[in-house]
């Protein structure tokens, strides 16, 4: 791996620890990442099929 | 005639899962939502990651290590089990808190919990077959946790044979054929509605 990647990637892992509980920067980013997607999913409409109403 | 075992499973198959059923060509209106389309998602994946396995387990270590090529149908495998756990989660969630077990879909909420565990399983032996030295790590750090709980003899992590057959083979039958079972479940039950819907068809919600 070469540039901003390798910078970027070739290290070890950032940890947050709070007692018993440890969890990776990396590991916890993707957990918030998929409630966001899970909320979204929830609150935003879904898109209605034009052809169909015109009719 | 009636007692043939082929007119039974027929009768039995037509009862339970017509073809209208298997194959149906309206839904619910509840199901233009977008938590509706994270089952379908985490099949998209699956097909992604059976694809590019296949790939992978014709062409071998030396090509998808060393190749362009063979790097990018790695990653693309790698990538599309990462994103098959991030739908497969969301679904999850979605049809915990709507309480999908109702309406007698209890089987169906098992067979996603036991597909869930599957392919956790198949994951794990994904991870160790990878031929480097990530997959040396998590197996040399696994095996005192197998060894700790007594399979370690059964299930030998380091067994570089064992697991890639296990991934390759035995898991994703088992896998494959869980999806099936639930996606026929699905197809027989219908999909679960959102508390307290009302039980209008897509079309009916059109006109």
């Amino acid at each position: 791996m070469t540039g901003w990647i390798s910078d970027f990637m070739n290290h070890p892992a950032t940890y947050l620890k709070s007692g018993w509980f440890q969890i990776s920067v990396t590991n916890l980013v993707v957990i918030v990442l998929m409630l966001i997607i899970f909320a979204l999913a929830v609150l935003i409409p879904f898109p209605k099929d034009h052809k169909e109403s015109k009719k | 005639m009636s007692d043939m075992w082929t007119t039974k499973l027929r009768n039995k198959w037509q009862k339970n899962l017509p073809i209208e059923k298997l194959l149906p060509d309206d839904q619910p209106a509840y199901v233009a939502s977008w938590i509706y389309v994270f089952g379908v998602l985490t099949l998209s994946a699956l097909g992604v990651i059976i694809f590019s396995g296949i790939i992978l387990a014709f062409e071998g270590p030396a090509w998808y290590h060393t190749s362009d090529a063979g790097k990018f149908v790695n990653s693309l495998h790698f990538w599309s089990v990462q994103l098959f756990f991030v739908f497969m989660v969301i679904h999850l969630w979605g049809k915990f808190w709507m309480a999908a077990w109702r309406g007698n879909r209890l089987a169906t909420w098992v067979t996603g919990a036991v597909a869930f565990i599957a392919s956790i399983a198949t994951a794990f032996t994904g991870y160790l077959v990878q031929t480097n030295f990530d997959s040396q790590w998590i197996s040399f750090e696994a095996k005192d946790g197998f060894n700790s709980v007594g399979v370690g003899a059964w299930f030998t992590v380091t067994n570089l044979g064992q697991m890639l057959l296990l991934h390759v083979a035995f898991l994703p039958l088992i896998l494959g054929a869980i999806t099936v079972v639930h996606v026929l479940m699905v197809r027989k039950r219908g999909v679960v509605p959102p508390i307290d819907a009302e039980p209008i068809s897509l079309s009916e919600a059109k006109r």
